[in-house]
């Protein structure tokens, strides 16, 4: 009888932990994900929540950050309203699964494209919103501007990475001597720099951002411009989806059309009316593109006006006026030498 | 004989009583000691001032953060290190207690508090004590779940998604709802691995011995990686909720080898004086073995809980933001650039409060069952 009850017992316990599992609710297999994102009233977006500059928490409870920025220029253009959107913070590890299980729609978190993760993991990406890669951090009061004042410089960098190979190939390109100081961890090489026993520390340049910002004088170093390796950081969603991915992309090359076209979220109401065909039809003039997208005409002209194009949102995060103080560099637009390129609305 | 000449009352040499005397007892009784004292003496010289200085009298006591700046750029111009910049945490509390939880729908959070502070007032009193009280307790766990959850369209109580739920409000959930749920499951887990039945003994032992040959963290990327692929696609389980199953199921296996330590010290004299007073298996185990087993392992238990309690801080490997991944948030944000130590500090000081607090109720507990006594 003892054992009966024990049985009972264990099978009652098994059968709460099913029904918890089951608490959630059934949820969509393959749909559409711009159907299901305006079903549900907010579009759900995975995001970092500690990357300096890219994404973090206000005292408000509120995100901000570059990549957030996207999310909710994204949430503007298909509701009208930047607010209809929930946040997933993820982690490295679990940025992909989210997507593929469809717990989020769109990640916009420092994710690098390759060719790996755009075909064998799964997901599809969108345009390059930042241009990351290896970059170099020198102290302000060297004078250093480009790689080319490094001559017989002192480098530390991390042992054993491809930022090390990286560098001697971008030093022997440009035929200039340098000394490596390596180091066994990130930490280590990052803390040598600080404490003055290098002229220079390279990794990618998301990383030297983060590494400046808990720097005991973030002010007195800054980042070249250069940058020697490539990895694009952009958006991604679960492969497949083309209407969606026609969206996210849209959104992207929208918000840098309006940077050259110097539209911004305070001019954007007086360019509503522009002689400029391009210019009327990206702000409402032209209805067949966003029907066939299942957006609203005016989609680029919210998310302009309550976000803000590209340049302006790479301002407010990483701009002069922040602590980054990063350059544009080969995140400026392609007609200022950068590569950030937008096909035409038309 | 001579005259008894009155012996003078003489007190102690000087040297043997009062702080001389203590100092001589307890630091310098012998020559290690003297060795050893002077040397943590010179420990406490060398780190006390400097930390002191930085802690507190270098330190910046405001609740903004452009203060701060300042006494950084001040201290850079005169080549000083700067001293701590508490004005973190005061800015940034609402974020660290809450988290990301809608700002207004904070009161929901307060009454959910406001509910366990009268339960527990009442518990403080004996008369209140009694078959109802613990029921109110029970409730009260889904009842501040659906509280803080809310409903989909509702006005009153609108939907909070999970995901919200952060900061110290998320760190309590996962330590309360994991120990409570993984009592009953250890206690369960510990009959059954006691069991005669060979099929609930094996699987009981199987259980246990496998989740406590894998680590915590293994368990948590399962729930938050893998299980979601495996699952069939209609499936979805909430990522809190998935933390929440990682956890219960984790301490509950740990929880059954305490349980199982206390079963083991009840003589079998008790098992049979029980059943010539004719009760029957389930009322020994309830009304005579556990109750027993139970009070010599409350030590052993609670250290676990305190030890899952703090271990919640793991969840933030699978991107919650508890207390600590608030902490990092926080770091990110340009405003408290570099802070890690002040951030860090305070946190760490958040989890020492409940642990110790945790482990004085068990004192408490354990003075009151007499345990160690009896």
């Amino acid at each position: 009888m003892r054992q009966r009850r024990l049985l009972r017992g264990l099978a009652t316990a098994l059968l709460a932990v099913v029904g918890l599992l089951a608490w959630s609710g059934p949820g969509e297999a393959q749909v559409n994900i711009l159907d299901k994102v305006k079903k549900r009233g907010k579009l759900i977006c995975a995001v970092n929540a500690k990357l300096p500059g890219f994404g973090y928490l206000t005292p408000q409870g509120r995100y901000e950050g570059f990549d957030v920025d996207f999310c909710r220029a994204l949430a503007a253009a298909i509701f009208s309203d930047s607010g209809r959107l929930e946040f997933v913070p993820t982690t490295a590890k679990e940025r992909f699964t989210v997507l593929q299980t469809g717990e989020a729609d769109v990640l916009f978190r420092n994710t690098t494209w390759t060719i790996s993760r755009d075909t064998s993991v799964g997901l599809d990406f969108g345009p390059t919103t930042f241009y990351d890669g290896q970059g170099m951090m020198v102290t302000k009061k060297s004078g250093i501007k480009k790689l080319e004042d490094m001559k017989n410089a002192s480098i530390c960098v991390q042992t054993g990475t491809t930022t090390e190979l990286n560098l001697a190939d971008q030093f022997r390109k440009r035929g200039v001597p340098y000394k490596a100081v390596v180091f066994e961890d990130a930490d280590a090489t990052a803390g040598a720099y600080e404490q003055g026993r290098c002229d220079g520390f390279t990794t990618d340049i998301s990383g030297l951002i983060s590494r400046k910002s808990i720097m005991k004088d973030p002010g007195a170093h800054v980042i070249l411009p250069q940058v020697m390796s490539k990895e694009p950081l952009g958006p991604a969603w679960a492969h497949g989806d083309n209407n969606w991915g026609d969206v996210v992309k849209w959104l992207v090359y929208g918000l840098v059309i309006a940077e050259e076209f110097g539209i911004t979220s305070k001019n954007v109401d007086e360019h509503v009316n522009s002689k400029e065909p391009e210019i009327a039809r990206m702000l409402g003039g032209d209805k067949e593109a966003p029907k066939a997208m299942g957006l609203d005409p005016k989609w680029l002209y919210n998310a302009i006006k309550q976000v803000g194009n590209y340049g302006e949102i790479f301002a407010r995060h990483l701009g002069p006026g922040t602590p980054f103080s990063l350059e544009r560099g080969v995140n400026d637009l392609w007609t200022k030498g950068g590569l950030i390129y937008a096909p035409p609305i038309r | 004989m001579p005259p008894a000449v009155p012996a003078e009352i003489l007190l102690p040499p000087r040297t043997q009583i009062g702080p001389i005397g203590w100092l001589r007892a307890n630091l310098f009784s012998t020559w290690y000691n003297v060795l050893i004292t002077l040397l943590i003496l010179w420990l406490l010289a060398t780190v006390i001032p400097p930390m002191a200085r930085w802690m507190i009298f270098d330190a910046t006591w405001a609740t903004t953060h452009e203060p701060c700046a300042r006494a950084r750029e001040a201290a850079q111009a005169i080549g000083v290190r700067p001293g701590a910049c508490w004005a973190v945490i005061p800015a940034n509390f609402r974020l660290f207690m809450v988290g990301t939880y809608p700002v207004g729908q904070a009161h929901r959070i307060g009454a959910a508090l406001a509910l366990v502070v009268l339960l527990g007032t009442l518990t403080a009193f004996r008369r209140f004590r009694g078959r109802a009280l613990v029921a109110a307790w029970v409730l009260s766990f889904p009842a501040i779940l659906v509280l803080l959850h809310g409903f989909q369209g509702s006005a009153i109580l609108p939907l909070v998604e999970t995901t919200k739920w952060s900061g110290l409000t998320l760190t309590f959930l996962l330590a309360i709802v994991a120990i409570v749920a993984s009592f009953p499951l250890g206690v369960l887990l510990a009959l059954g691995r006691r069991s005669s039945l060979p099929v609930v003994r094996l699987l009981s032992t199987v259980y246990i011995e496998t989740v406590r040959g894998v680590p915590l963290i293994t368990i948590l990327f399962m729930s938050s990686v893998m299980f979601p692929l495996l699952m069939p696609g209609g499936l979805r389980v909430d990522k809190v909720v998935r933390a929440m199953l990682a956890l219960i199921l984790f301490s509950a296996a740990y929880l059954a080898e305490n349980v199982r330590g206390g079963l083991q010290a009840i003589p079998q004299g008790q098992y049979d004086a029980a059943r010539a007073l004719g009760l029957g298996n389930a009322l020994t185990m309830g009304l005579i073995i556990l109750p027993q087993a139970l009070r010599a392992v409350i030590p052993p238990i609670v250290g676990q809980f305190i030890g899952l309690f703090k271990d919640t801080s793991l969840v933030a490997v699978i991107g919650l933001l508890d207390l600590f991944a608030i902490g990092q948030s926080i770091l990110s944000n340009p405003n408290w650039l570099g802070l890690r130590t002040e951030v860090y500090i305070f946190v760490a000081l958040v989890y020492w409060v409940f642990s110790y607090s945790m482990s004085m109720a068990s004192r408490r507990l354990e003075r009151r069952l007499g345990v160690g006594v009896r």
